[in-house]
């Protein structure tokens, strides 16, 4: 059976070159916030460039140096959620005009990947552009309103007893924030 | 019956005083509740709190498992005891009407569209600064009185409740971000704050400076 990860891709557009005095915070911020990433329940995998340490050498778009991406795998929304808004990552989230520009347009999204497959950058700017183009759908979606994984196809040769707890069949429906008030 | 009368007769349900205290205890209290613990903390009999907390179960203020504390099972081990915890709605009534929480929804809106996180901030942390109990050193009663039912974990102070759970699910860089300035800005220099999220409550605790 297919157990599905969540991919995530956030874009930013700084407010400076990298090794600029604006941005010396948070360059300086990235090791420890990439670590407890990395440490968080439910982590799986992060995007990094050639130097290993973290994406800030990647440039999603040619010719664009001043756009930088960030794109991890999880396990869960739950989990992913939890890192961002309830770790220390907050504190960092919470300086974000100091280091982007705000973004008119989507700047990220949200999608569920068969557990061990590895995004590209490529692949992720594809969703971005999808959310950009369509809004949240299955295929690419946001906080906002998250989508279950896909349906995994029924294993025949299965024949003891589903283990105990809940294991309901994915609702379809988009669960809206809203929708769970 | 119109949501407005469903609120009232939700929180009419509070109007006895023995039920109140009972409800603001499990509310408050981290975890689960039993009836004898709950009895004895509101000092009614066990018989009388189960009959009050079984109506606030009722009428949805609370939810209710059943769990062997003596942690035995099977023959032998006695009847799983009843245990309460604070259900997860919100229940809210104003007269004559007024509708602060869709005010505060456009506004965040604005603020996380216009980009103005730090504006947020800086008002934050002077709101809590100006809380002249804040200043005065009594960072405990001030977390009450807000709604944030500090609770005592050795030397940290953890928040059972998120005053704005409803727009920090919403919005949560922005409006977490903004609790954030405020509780620093209500903490003199003898507490610091650090992201330790209590479940289901406020992410922020609050530890004592040695």
């Amino acid at each position: 059976m297919t157990t599905f990860h969540l991919a995530q891709v956030n874009v930013g557009r700084i407010v400076g070159p990298l090794d600029g005095p604006e941005l010396s915070d948070f360059v300086a911020e990235l090791p420890r916030i990439n670590a407890l990433a990395d440490r968080s329940p439910g982590f799986v995998w992060r995007l990094v460039d050639a130097g290993g340490e973290d994406s800030t050498g990647l440039r999603p778009e040619e010719g664009d140096d001043l756009l930088i991406i960030n794109c991890s795998v999880w396990e869960s929304v739950e989990a992913l959620r939890n890192f961002t808004y309830h770790s220390d990552h907050l504190r960092v989230l919470s300086r974000r005009r100091e280091w982007f520009r705000r973004m008119r347009e989507a700047h990220q999204a949200l999608w569920w990947v068969p557990a061990g497959h590895r995004p590209g950058t490529a692949e992720a700017m594809e969703r971005v552009a999808m959310v950009r183009e369509h809004g949240p759908t299955p295929s690419a979606f946001t906080f906002r309103e998250t989508f279950p994984p896909p349906n995994p196809a029924p294993n025949p040769t299965r024949v003891s007893a589903p283990a105990p707890g809940p294991a309901p069949v994915p609702d379809p429906a988009p669960v809206t924030q809203a929708g769970r008030a | 019956m119109t949501a407005e009368d469903s609120a009232f007769a939700v929180l009419g349900v509070l109007g006895d005083p023995v039920r109140r205290r009972l409800y603001r205890h499990v509310a408050s209290t981290p975890g689960e509740v039993g009836r004898d613990a709950a009895a004895e903390a509101v000092g009614v009999s066990r018989s009388l709190a189960a009959h009050h907390l079984d109506k606030l179960v009722e009428a949805g203020l609370l939810e209710v498992s059943f769990r062997r504390l003596s942690g035995r099972a099977g023959p032998g081990a006695g009847r799983p005891a009843k245990l309460y915890r604070r259900a997860e709605g919100e229940h809210a009534v104003s007269v004559p009407p007024r509708s602060y929480d869709a005010a505060g929804r456009m506004l965040a809106e604005v603020v996380e569209k216009a980009g103005l996180d730090r504006e947020l901030q800086a008002a934050a942390r002077a709101a809590g600064a100006a809380d002249p109990e804040a200043a005065a050193g009594r960072l405990e009663e001030v977390l009450e009185a807000r709604g944030y039912q500090p609770f005592r974990d050795g030397g940290t102070l953890r928040l059972r409740n998120c005053p704005f759970h409803a727009l920090a699910d919403e919005f949560p860089a922005l409006v977490c971000g903004m609790n954030l300035a405020l509780l620093e800005g209500m903490a003199d220099e003898e507490w610091t704050a650090a992201m330790d999220p209590c479940p289901g409550g406020c992410c922020v605790s609050l530890s004592k400076n040695n």
